[in-house]
């Protein structure tokens, strides 16, 4: 594993938009005092004349990207996840989600493994908060190569779309020639056991924990959903019919976010036992991004722990 | 201001006042008092300033009008249906399951309409990214945005502010209505925004006055307002929440109350008094 290639997604947020910014004369980027940390800082670098900041004023950000769609612009409005989905979460969406204008939100420092800043940095409450606006798109990409495919699909897509961007370094595990489809879950293993459907960092942890079941006699389907809204009901469905039982991972709180989208989506068409793992509805703390993924259960092992445990309550 | 210009005006914003009672009343609901307050200013803007057109409400380099004070949303929907955006007859309609004119304004619904708010202090920073969107693009439309001395009181409006002066925002002008009425009662004694003016001018706007009752001295701040360069504008206007009908005028209870059959004849004969009087000067 010494010659895994680790890269954090808010690294591919920044390469993108500076691809996407040649390609696109129409194409602003706003941040929030937080260029260097967001990467936003690379585009602003290249584009000057289209990059704006708009100060430690996240309510005001977003409301100017919703003017600057209004006249037909690209807007791509970044800041840390906890003050673009939280402090400015009305603001989104009354200016951009109910008139549906195309802004894309670009938030970084999601999760628990944001580390050292603390519990109040930590942001696992915004797919929750970005996927009951009707209309948002949700995106949570799992590695740098997807990262810069999500992007360029958020940009070539008309409307409002939520970009989940992480602080920590994590493993690529992508081709190149990985074709990103908005909306559509990928499939990375088969498996008939259990599945287990896996967002952003969490879809690496899924990977090594399928390895880990197939030791003991295991077959899981590992699903990567980077698209929480909408939601590729029909790619679950039929997982959860020919498995029999899911297991959901993700660094967000078990409430609101991928398990209790899983949750609703299946409950209604095929119940199966659901067992989520992600942050137990409590506040992060300081420490070492990979020391806190373990202490919150952020792990290939918890996984594996959960998916026994789902196996256990299938009829 | 010639003298039928004036009288023009003064006609067509007594047929604005009526739309706005004819709206809220059919409504039930609906907020006549600061829809009033601002009739006036909106009839001048539509009549003599703005560049759009009602045939093509969409026309990328149109002026563009930010309602933030969104609830006074009837004032905007009655001079748009006077310029021919949309039927008349909407305004009967206003607030009805299933009807064009919502409560607060939807810019995806109403032809004319350049931002869906209601949610106030937020129409501001739109207004903010359509001028900026318009000073970097070099696109030659100016951005009007309305806001409620009540309004003010939210963070956001002085984010706009700071965000406005800092990118030196000279084709944006905002109108701050100031009626001195909130829902909970006088401005200065729920949450006193004043100095108003000062505190504009502090955070780098030219800042005018005017009174929004007199179309002489609406047309001369506008004229001085889109002859200043380098600095975002507000006017603060003096007005009277709801100017034109005399039981509603100065008065917190029609901040967002509806008439009832009898309080409806009353304002509509008095403002079909008021337009008789100007048909025959």
């Amino acid at each position: 594993m010494a010659d895994v290639i680790k890269k954090a997604t808010r690294e591919s947020y920044g390469e993108a938009l500076c691809e996407l910014g040649a390609e696109h004369e129409n194409l602003v980027v706003l941040d929030a005092d937080l260029a260097a940390a967001t990467k936003t800082g690379m585009f602003k670098k290249q584009f000057p004349d289209r990059f704006f900041d708009c100060g430690i004023a996240e309510a005001d950000m977003m409301g100017v990207a919703a003017g600057l769609a209004s006249t037909g612009k690209l807007v791509f409005a970044s800041s840390f996840a906890m003050f673009a989905a939280g402090r400015a979460f009305e603001v989104i969406r009354n200016s951009i989600g109910y008139p549906h204008l195309n802004v894309k939100i670009g938030a970084t420092h999601a999760g628990i493994s944001v580390g050292e800043d603390g519990a109040t940095h930590q942001c696992c409450e915004d797919i929750a908060l970005m996927r009951v606006i009707p209309g948002m798109t949700v995106l949570n990409p799992a590695d740098h190569v997807e990262a810069k495919a999500a992007v360029r699909a958020a940009a070539e897509f008309d409307g409002p779309v939520y970009l989940r961007l992480g602080r920590l370094p994590v493993p690529v595990f992508h081709s190149e020639d990985y074709k990103f489809e908005l909306g559509k879950g990928e499939v990375l293993t088969q498996g008939n056991d259990v599945t287990i459907a896996a967002t952003g960092l969490m879809v690496n942890e899924a990977l090594i924990a399928a390895e880990l079941l197939k030791s003991r006699g295991i077959s899981a389907r590992v699903l990567n959903i980077h698209t929480i809204k909408p939601l590729d009901v029909e790619l679950l469905t039929a997982a959860a019919r020919e498995t029999g039982c899911v297991v959901t991972a993700e660094e967000h709180n078990v409430i609101g976010g991928l398990g209790g989208a899983v949750c609703e989506a299946l409950a209604g068409v095929c119940p199966v036992p659901v067992v989520r793992v992600g942050v137990e509805d409590t506040f992060g703390m300081s420490g070492p991004a990979l020391e806190l993924l373990k202490k919150f259960g952020l792990c290939a092992e918890n996984i594996v722990e959960k998916a026994e445990l789902a196996l256990s309550l299938k009829k | 201001m010639e003298q039928a210009l004036e009288l023009k005006l003064s006609k067509t914003a007594c047929k604005v006042r009526m739309g706005i009672i004819e709206g809220v009343y059919h409504a039930k609901s609906g907020h006549p008092g600061g829809s009033l307050s601002i009739a006036d200013t909106l009839t001048y803007l539509y009549e003599c300033v703005l560049n759009v057109d009602p045939q093509n409400p969409k026309k990328p380099d149109r002026d563009r009008l930010v309602l933030s004070k969104g609830h006074c949303a009837p004032a905007l929907y009655a001079i748009l249906a006077e310029k021919g955006f949309f039927p008349k007859e909407e305004l009967k309609k206003l607030r009805h399951v299933g009807a064009m004119l919502q409560g607060h304004p939807d810019m995806k619904g109403t032809p004319g309409v350049d931002m869906s708010t209601g949610s106030l202090g937020q129409g501001i920073s739109a207004a903010c990214g359509m001028a900026l969107s318009a000073k970097r693009f070099h696109e030659p439309y100016r951005v009007y945005a309305i806001l409620g001395d009540g309004e003010i009181q939210e963070g956001q409006v002085w984010e706009a502010a700071m965000f406005a002066a800092h990118y030196k925002l000279d084709n944006l002008i905002a109108v701050v209505d100031s009626n001195g009425l909130q829902i909970d009662g006088r401005v200065e004694e729920v949450m006193s925004p004043e100095p108003i003016t000062d505190k504009f001018a502090a955070f780098g706007w030219h800042v005018l006055t005017m009174d929004a009752h007199d179309f002489h001295d609406i047309e001369r701040a506008f004229a001085e307002a889109r002859a200043v360069t380098g600095k975002p504008v507000v006017i603060v206007q003096k007005s009277i929440k709801g100017k034109g009908v005399s039981y509603m005028e100065d008065a917190v209870s029609w901040h967002g109350a509806a008439p009832n059959g009898e309080q409806y004849e009353t304002a509509m004969n008095e403002l079909r008094a008021a337009l008789a009087d100007l048909e025959v000067r």
